[in-house]
């Protein structure tokens, strides 16, 4: 398919891609494509320009801290992050992006395009709310950090403002984590998904059931518990083709137990 | 118009052109390169049809600019064979009749020898995970899974 003319740079550095993106209106970050180049096939965004991180050392990159703080750079793609020996510090991470499409994708889509786009059937918004990730904006001003409660915004909406760049995300220590989805497919796109982290309060996201993901803290881990404090959430999530609002809630709240039993039951 | 001088290898072969920002991989590779193996299923990353290896990694060239391939080394299914000499993947192919109407076939290949680089000797889901993303619209799956088996022996 022809995508409508767009302009294309690549810069050697943040700082210059933070300044093409600050002086075009219609620049937009190029990460992996593996949303953006769809997006703009279906001409639901034609962006005057693309600004493409790929060139982009400093964003990727995975590093483990002494305190067990995982760092990954935005620009760090699913299969780099599967080989990576420091992510095993957090297990479900390469679980999770493993599961990402297939092989071709997960050799190009990055962790901090799949949280920029925000898609609300995307598999790392939810888990980066129920693991407490924060995310590294920088901008003109220099940089800040922002809770994934915060990050989170809208349908396609993050807080990354115009001008700016996601350039890291930090996740805390800890490993009692879980994921549970129902997919188009074997890995396919999420009809409904939930993560879960024990690392000692229970936070459980949900995904696909609302424009954010949507985190509640139940009292335990438990299956009773869990199921109160997703029903406590008063889910309204969107009926489309694969599932009905009414059909969602009860996955919601499925998924919710066997993301929760899984980080709990973790070694 | 944007546009870029890109120089790429593809199967040895030094390329170099002025090319439009917005045109995709596949269609320089079919359109301006003439190199008409890569197939365009879907358009749309879902088929696998137009996978190529860029600099070692498997990609759908449907999701790839053009111009990001600036400087790299490309393998498509042109490159597979030495001469009239099929590579072993393309004889086994051939030997286990893992190809019907042959449109899915220059993907499957790709994926299934950027798989065997990695691991000579897989596992029959080892097989099913890496050519997942690769749809074979015949439903002739069980056939490739063979022949990848059997090349990778």
């Amino acid at each position: 398919m022809l995508l409508r003319e767009v302009e294309y740079a690549k810069p050697t550095s943040v700082a210059d891609a933070l300044a093409l993106l600050a002086a075009n209106d219609g620049a937009r970050a190029l990460a992996g494509g593996q949303t953006l180049l769809n997006v703009m096939k279906a001409r639901a965004a034609s962006p005057d320009m693309l600004v493409d991180l790929n060139g982009l050392e400093e964003l990727k990159g995975i590093e483990l801290a002494g305190d067990g703080t995982l760092t990954i750079g935005a620009m760090t793609t699913y299969t780099e992050l599967m080989g990576s020996a420091e992510a095993k510090a957090r297990p479900i991470l390469a679980e999770v992006v493993g599961t990402i499409a297939d092989v071709q994708v997960r050799n190009r889509g990055t962790v901090g395009g799949n949280c920029c786009a925000n898609d609300p059937t995307n598999h790392l918004p939810p888990l980066m709310a129920a693991i407490g990730a924060r995310f590294t904006i920088a901008g003109a001003g220099g940089e800040r950090e922002v809770p994934a409660e915060d990050f989170f915004l809208g349908v396609y909406l993050t807080a990354v403002g115009p001008g700016e760049l996601l350039t890291r995300i930090a996740i805390p220590a800890g490993k009692h984590d879980g994921f549970a989805a129902v997919t188009l497919g074997v890995d396919g796109t999420c009809i409904c998904n939930a993560a879960a982290s024990v690392n000692g309060g229970v936070r459980v996201a949900l995904g696909c059931v609302d424009a954010v993901p949507v985190v509640v803290q139940p009292a335990s881990a438990d299956e009773a518990a869990v199921r109160d404090a997703v029903r406590g959430a008063t889910l309204q999530p969107p009926s489309d083709v694969h599932a009905s609002a009414e059909y969602r809630t009860h996955l919601a709240e499925v998924l919710a137990v066997r993301a929760a039993r899984q980080a709990q039951e973790r070694t | 118009m944007s546009s870029h001088s890109v120089k790429v290898t593809i199967n040895g072969v030094e390329y170099e052109r002025d090319v439009d920002a917005r045109k995709l991989l596949i269609h320089f590779v079919r359109d301006d390169l003439d190199l008409t193996g890569s197939h365009i299923g879907c358009d749309t990353g879902n088929c696998g049809a137009c996978s190529m290896i860029v600099d070692g990694t498997l990609v759908k060239s449907c999701m790839m600019l053009a111009v990001q391939t600036d400087g790299a080394t490309i393998e498509t299914v042109e490159g597979l064979a030495d001469g009239d000499k099929l590579s072993p993947l393309q004889q086994a192919f051939s030997d286990h009749h893992a190809l019907q109407c042959g449109y899915c076939t220059p993907g499957m290949l790709m994926s299934a020898t950027a798989l065997l680089r990695e691991n000579p000797t897989p596992s029959e889901e080892e097989i099913r995970k890496a050519l997942q993303g690769n749809i074979c619209r015949c439903t002739g799956y069980w056939n490739i899974f063979e022949a990848v088996k059997a090349a990778g022996r």
